[in-house]
């Protein structure tokens, strides 16, 4: 069984989608999906429907969750302070180090 | 380098970026020692969240007093097995079977769907609740979907009926629903569980509000969580955070696709087909409105009501003399672990499996057999 | 240990992971009377072929058989596969020079004779690309329905002075990757009406003799094993790497060469791209002071662009496979089988 995996409507003929998965394009579905999608949109396919459709504000989003948890951390927790720079300092492409 | 499709680059350099999940590591680890127990347990309900935890080797990070346990969130591995000898029954008299690859091997009380191909059944493997209906239009001969999943993939289960099937086409049921059996987990003795992490697509469809119930029944907080590593470890910061404060609500860490009412259409296509019923999980017991069972109104497109399963007809092979010993039951209520069963990696290993945790994909045991359980790996290397 | 074969032969018995090896060895091998070979690699090393001592050079012997659904797909077809699946069984047993192959053929009642010729065309061509030539073989046809369209079996042989194990890895060896893997599983996959991918998806099926030979050259005795992963992917690869040589490997995930299209795909489908078949790849146990010699002059080939180091040997959990995932780590464990039949 497939996990929900996001891709991009490329062409829409009726109820169904071409989407690319980056890579690969599988026809989806979209008699379920919460709301109207136009080519462009990013969906979530979960055996052959699109079961959402991913708005692209909710992805900046999600990362600014990620880093107000970081941001929890103690200003004397040196661990995580020293991520925050690292993450800060990499920028757009952060490297795996050593 | 711009790119111009931000959910790829996202995807790529965010969602599976180990510096962040350093970050996100060290304040698990510094939240569990603000918590000050020598033993917090947190239970996911969710194969595909198992699978992620223990493909990227997560939990070879954690705290050792943080125990992330899986609950009885693999769907295949819930089937009752009687459920399982209704397909296998109906595949022995010659129907095609189309079900997800995961249904394949699952022992019934005397074979699995593989056993009885290996004897000449008809046993089609699909990717897709469509597949079924392409199936059926192709062969012309009577088709029964052995329809697996939870309520994500009933949708699906839903949307095909509600097209329209073939006429030869027929469902067999055997989608289960979550909450019910978190229900029955949270209530039951000795359960030391601290709080949940809801699976991220389920909540897709119904919103994350269905769990606020829950929460007010068992005073324990739920966090829905996505299925990228740092969403998972996003999700077990926030849950943590939650046990500390000892504020038992839900949080919803996976907004990009979970909503609090989440996917209305879903949910009516959902309904309108399915009802809960009560059911056997395979290894639970009971679990009151925890199977979705076909409404009346589509009996005629229910297997069960529609064929004739002559499950009496199944040959009784070697009684299964290891199944007594088998703890699937108590590893599905996370209870216990692969490792203290004592058939784990010897009797019982995916090539032989002995309990549904060890056939299905999203199975405890399974996953953790794949995935090389829990060995302590950090001093490698 | 787990139990023995079960009454009958199933389908995961051809698939290459577990249960094909313990049918090989419970019932082949054992059934032959265990192959202890006088000298050299024979029957009991179950490697990808035999080396036998001739005068003061070897003899390596294989033979494989071919059957393949869909016969044509993106990037190849059963010829190709044929062809080059033998002649790099005899590379990575360090018989690298001009192979010579016998082909026999059973094929279907009602098999378009245009296949045929097709199919004959391209082992033409493959065993040009190879250097290798089939001299002799075999036809039979078998009654509609009695076989699926058509089986090719090849058999190859080729010297060498000094063969090659799977099994000579130590502490301390890397492990190269010469290119990108899951190529060709993807691409059968793909190309099952099932699936329903649109893709770039294409096999890599080639012969990679001369690739081989050229890091020989560079490596000389400081390549101590190599395998082809073929069914079962990298993952049986290693595992029988390791298992034979007594050694642990650990791999870092990021580093192996992977098509976005085959993660893509792998990603949809949940399956994990390191248990994929590859036809046109090989990995290769070396030394560490010969390691960057090494990959010099496999990227140096056209077929070896995309090769890199993957991981290294350690002296612990032997027979392991462990995989440092960017995340944490994690025991990549044995394929039980690949996910479909069919493949090879």
């Amino acid at each position: 069984m497939c996990l929900g995996v996001p891709g991009k409507v490329v062409a829409i003929d009726g109820n169904c989608a071409t989407v690319d998965f980056w890579g690969v394009r599988r026809q989806v579905l979209l008699d379920v999906v919460d709301e109207p999608v136009a080519v462009g949109d990013y969906v979530l396919n979960h055996v052959g429907y699109a079961i959402r459709r991913i708005p692209e504000s909710e992805i900046g989003e999600t990362l600014a969750l990620f880093e107000e948890l970081l941001a929890q951390g103690d200003a004397a927790d040196l661990m995580a302070g020293d991520v925050r720079g690292e993450i800060a300092g990499t920028g757009a492409a952060p490297d795996g180090d050593s | 380098m711009a790119t111009p499709d931000p959910l790829a680059a996202f995807r790529e350099l965010k969602f599976r970026d180990p510096v962040r999940a350093r970050g996100l590591v060290d304040t698990v680890h510094r939240l569990v020692r603000e918590i000050g127990r020598d033993r917090v347990s947190l239970m996911h309900v969710c194969g595909s969240h198992e699978q992620a935890i223990a493909k990227y080797g997560l939990r070879a990070g954690l705290p050792p007093a943080l125990k992330v346990i899986m609950g009885p969130g693999c769907p295949v591995c819930v089937t009752d097995a009687r459920e399982v000898d209704e397909g296998v029954a109906l595949a022995r008299q010659g129907v095609h079977i189309a079900t997800y690859g995961d249904m394949v091997r699952v022992p019934g009380t005397w074979m699995s769907l593989a056993d009885a191909q290996v004897d000449g059944a008809k046993i089609h493997v699909i990717y897709s609740a469509g597949q079924a209906v392409e199936l059926a239009e192709r062969l012309q001969e009577p088709v029964v979907f052995f329809a697996t999943g939870f309520e994500t993939t009933a949708v699906a289960t839903a949307a095909i009926i509600l097209k329209g099937l073939p006429p030869n086409l027929s469902i067999l049921s055997a989608h289960k629903y979550i909450p019910p059996a978190m229900d029955v987990v949270a209530a039951t003795p000795g359960i030391a569980v601290e709080g949940f992490l809801a699976a991220g697509h389920a909540a897709t469809i119904t919103g994350w509000g269905v769990f606020e119930p829950f929460v007010g029944r068992h005073r324990l907080p739920v966090v829905v969580a996505g299925f990228e590593p740092l969403d998972i470890l996003a999700g077990l910061v926030r849950l943590l955070e939650l046990v500390r404060d000892g504020t038992p609500h839900v949080a919803n860490m996976y907004p990009r696709c979970v909503t609090k009412s989440g996917n209305l259409r879903a949910q009516e296509a959902l309904w309108e087909v399915f009802e809960p019923a009560g059911g056997r999980w395979r290894g639970i017991a009971d679990v009151p409105g925890g199977n979705l069972a076909l409404r009346d109104r589509f009996a005629s497109v229910d297997a069960r009501k529609r064929l004739t399963i002559d499950v009496s007809s199944l040959p009784r092979r070697a009684a299964p003399i290891l199944a007594e010993s088998c703890i699937c039951g108590s590893i599905m209520a996370g209870i216990r672990s692969p490792t203290d069963c004592p058939l784990f990696g010897g009797a019982c290993t995916p090539d032989h499996p002995v309990g549904a945790c060890m056939v299905s994909t999203e199975g405890t045991c399974r996953i953790w057999h794949q995935y090389g359980g829990y060995p302590d790996l950090g001093g490698i290397g | 240990m787990s139990g023995g074969i079960d009454e009958r032969i199933g389908l995961k018995h051809g698939a290459g992971g577990r249960a094909m090896r313990a049918l090989i060895e419970q019932v082949c091998v054992a059934g032959l009377g265990g192959g202890a070979a006088s000298s050299g690699i024979g029957l009991a090393a179950m490697d990808d072929g035999a080396a036998i001592p001739l005068g003061n050079r070897w003899l390596v012997v294989t033979t494989d058989s071919h059957v393949v659904k869909p016969i044509f797909f993106p990037g190849g077809d059963i010829g190709r596969l044929a062809v080059a699946g033998t002649v790099n069984d005899l590379a990575v047993m360090g018989a690298t020079e001009a192979a010579v192959l016998t082909c026999a053929a059973i094929i279907e009642e009602g098999f378009p004779r245009a296949d045929l010729e097709r199919v004959y065309a391209s082992l033409r061509r493959a065993c040009e690309e190879a250097g290798a030539a089939i001299v002799t073989g075999d036809t039979k046809v078998m009654g509609r329905g009695e076989i699926d369209g058509i089986v090719l079996n090849t058999a190859g042989v080729g010297f060498c002075d000094r063969p090659v194990p799977d099994a000579g890895l130590a502490p301390g060896d890397v492990l190269i990757v010469t290119g990108t893997v899951g190529d060709h599983g993807m691409a059968i996959m793909a190309a099952r009406h099932a699936l329903s991918l649109e893709g770039d998806l294409r096999s890599d099926v080639a012969p990679v003799n001369g690739l081989v030979r050229a890091a020989l050259a560079a490596g000389g005795a400081g390549i101590v094993a190599m395998k082809d992963p073929t069914r079962g992917g990298l993952s049986s690869a290693l595992h029988e790497m390791a298992g034979k040589s007594r050694v642990a490997i650990v791999i870092d995930e990021a580093a192996i060469p992977v098509r976005p299209e085959v993660r893509a795909a792998a990603d949809l489908l949940g399956i994990d791209p390191l248990v994929m078949a590859c036809e046109g790849k090989v990995a290769i146990g070396v030394r560490p002071e010969a390691a960057e010699g090494v990959l010099a002059a496999i990227r140096a080939h056209p077929l070896g662009r995309d090769a890199a180091r993957v991981g290294r040997c350690i002296d612990a959990h032997a027979g392991a496979v462990i995989l440092d995932t960017g995340f944490g780590r994690r025991i990549l464990a044995e394929p039980e089988g690949e996910p479909l039949p069919r493949i090879c």
